[in-house]
């Protein structure tokens, strides 16, 4: 048979020889293929967190790498496994990117034990964003609580970078206690900047503490929000990110104005492993980052 | 669509042909069941006479072909402070003869996921692309509900269809490949009076079915009823096996293990087929459980079934075989769970 002859080979399509962008969603590429990236620094945060710098290693790569605030790559380790992490930096700095990494299983735990120099895969980025463009000319609310803060700290940079194009912006922290607080070294240069106010709380103080205490919801009390030029992002544990929105619509934010970032399981980024899927909503593809409407219309997400 | 006439014996120097330098896959029969019913599964088949397209439907689909209960994604080559990716696509030509109408429709809704949404994937593209497809006609099987989601019928996604009209076959032909296979083993023109028993035939077919279900007001009823005690109940009876999963032609769901050889010298990533029934599906790091009762893991299966991919590809993911209906340890049966719902929402 003449025709079984000729194999079909998937690599010699002309959209698989193009350089790998992940931002080209609906081309044929190599999906599993990684950017291989080095560790440039890590960056101790807590007991339990650390930051890795990390920079994909081929130049070429490395101009074509570009993400929108929000966004998560796929973390690989080869021979441990593959994660999902959001981008923690700025969006500036092209095939530059910073992650923040709990401790807490196969793959992070590698991660933790990994030193500068180690080389890991990147894939992405992936995912939906912050609205950074719509929100420009507003005011901004930002709020996190525990490790909600990593994924804040992209629209955050984002904010600095293009400082003139936003309005007055809070930022409020919460963690269970003051040893949790991560990036506490950046906390005297976003609160010395001009119109940005930054408050922290924590729920269970140690002696040397000396801000306030209890629940983040206490902070939003004391701003004084205007509803029809707000933008809030609430990043933290399905509990917290809920009293909050609720706190916001309550005061005449609206629902579409508010975004918060969910977390799922994933193995892939791409909307095929379903492991994130929520009824009919991919939170890889769809998500991480929903508008309040959004999350409400998810009925396990709250 | 192009029709012609294919002797049965020229079928048979079809399929032989192809033998002799492919891979051919058919419905084989593999055992026997409990209740003396003949059990068959798509496997490889080296003689024309191991093929049985008599059969009433196969335990597991022929999504396996192209979604593999294990595949490897990528292997890393490890060096004393580096590592290499590769990455390798199966390129080698198949044949699967014996495909049912609900198993093509099937790969057009895998196809949806695979080939046509973002992120289109070359491991599965490579397996459709060297895949030929020959389906063939059949009568309904027990339980089967394909009538109702429009699945006994197929018009494309397939090399050649063939329809048994007794003494010869009525072949549909879908591709230039099928048509040249065809021409080579020699066909005939359609007359009228195989048309005439071709209509016959499918007339025939379709007065067979029994099975019913109304799946039309599915996807708001699945949302109405999602508090509903109907999941309480069918939840209860699941086992979290995961063997509906496996053995459905559309479900697609994966995870992914790393495993370091020996010498430590290289890693493999590999792919497995999941489901969403298992019960640390949507546990995330640091032991979150986003689904922790099965009656939710099973509601939800469900809900993507026949709502989620409603949504997202304007169809049902089901094309109603009830395979896992078969399958189901503990007597599960999307018929029965489909009408309870109805019930409810009459009550």
């Amino acid at each position: 048979m003449s025709t079984f002859n000729n194999a079909y080979d998937v690599s010699r399509e002309a959209e698989m020889k193009e350089p790998l962008d992940f931002n080209r969603r609906s081309r044929l590429k190599h999906v599993d293929r990684v950017f291989k990236a080095e560790i440039l620094n890590i960056i101790h945060l807590t007991e339990m967190e650390k930051l890795y710098q990390i920079r994909l290693l081929d130049p070429a790569e490395r101009a074509r790498f570009s993400f929108l605030p929000g966004q998560f790559v796929m973390l690989e380790v080869p021979g441990y496994g593959e994660i999902p992490i959001s981008i923690s930096s700025s969006p500036a700095k092209n095939g530059y990117l910073e992650l923040c990494i709990r401790r807490a299983g196969v793959v992070t735990g590698a991660l933790h034990r990994a030193q500068r120099g180690a080389k890991v895969g990147v894939r992405g980025p992936f995912g939906s964003h912050f609205p950074m463009e719509e929100m420009k000319n507003h005011n901004l609310l930002l709020v996190a609580g525990g490790l909600g803060l990593a994924p804040l700290r992209a629209p955050i940079f984002e904010v600095i970078d293009h400082r003139p194009d936003y309005g007055d912006v809070n930022i409020l922290y919460g963690t269970r206690e003051p040893a949790q607080l991560l990036f506490d070294y950046q906390y005297e240069e976003w609160g010395r900047i001009d119109d940005i106010d930054l408050r922290i709380i924590v729920e269970k103080p140690d002696p040397g503490w000396t801000g306030p205490t209890g629940m983040i919801t206490e902070l939003i009390g004391d701003l004084e929000i205007d509803p029809r030029r707000t933008f809030a992002i609430v990043c933290g544990p399905p509990v917290m990110f809920k009293s909050v929105c609720r706190h916001l619509v309550e005061i005449g934010v609206s629902m579409r104005r508010i975004f918060v970032s969910l977390e799922r399981r994933m193995h892939c980024g791409m909307g095929k492993c379903c492991r994130c899927n929520v009824g009919s909503t991919f939170t890889c593809m769809d998500g991480p980052v929903f508008d309040y409407w959004a999350v409400m219309n998810l009925k396990e997400a709250i | 669509m192009l029709f012609r006439i294919l002797s049965r014996d020229r079928f048979r120097t079809l399929v032989e042909t192809i033998m002799e330098t492919t891979e051919v896959v058919a419905p084989k029969k593999v055992g026997v069941r409990s209740d003396g019913e003949p059990i068959h599964q798509f496997l490889p088949v080296a003689d024309f006479d191991e093929m049985d397209l008599a059969h009433e439907t196969t335990e597991h689909s022929a999504k396996t072909y192209f979604l593999p209960y294990r595949e490897n994604l990528s292997t890393y080559a490890f060096s004393d402070d580096d590592w290499q990716q590769e990455v390798h696509y199966r390129i080698q030509p198949r044949a699967m003869v014996g495909l049912h109408a609900c198993d093509i429709n099937a790969l057009l809704r895998l196809d949806k996921v695979f080939v046509r949404d973002h992120f289109p994937s070359p491991y599965y593209v490579s397996r459709r692309r060297n895949t030929l497809i020959i389906g063939i006609d059949h009568e309904p099987c027990e339980g089967g509900f394909c009538r109702s989601l429009g699945t006994d019928t197929v018009t494309r996604g397939f090399d050649l269809y063939l329809t048994d009209l007794g003494d010869r076959y009525f072949v549909a032909v879908g591709s230039d490949h099928g048509f040249d296979l065809l021409n080579q083993v020699g066909v005939a023109e359609i007359s009228d009076r195989d048309t005439a028993d071709y209509l016959e035939e499918r007339k025939r077919i379709a007065g067979l079915f029994t099975t019913e279900v109304a799946v039309q007001n599915l996807p708001n009823l699945l949302d109405i009823e999602f508090e509903s005690e109907v999941w309480k109940t069918w939840g209860a009876k699941c086992l979290g096996c995961g063997s509906c999963a496996m053995v459905c032609p559309t479900c697609y769901c994966y995870g992914t293990t790393e495993r370091v050889s020996m010498d430590f010298s290289s890693g493999s990533k590999e792919k497995h087929l999941y489901a969403c029934t298992v019960v640390d599906f949507a546990e995330v790091a640091g032991g979150h459980n986003f689904r922790p009762d099965r009656s939710t893991r099973l509601k939800y299966r469900y809900y993507h079934q026949h709502r989620g991919f409603v949504e997202a590809h304007d169809e049902p993911k089901c094309v109603g075989c009830n395979r896992c209906g078969r399958a189901c340890l503990t007597g599960i049966n999307p018929l029965d769970v489909i009408h309870d719902l109805q019930a409810e929402d009459e009550a």
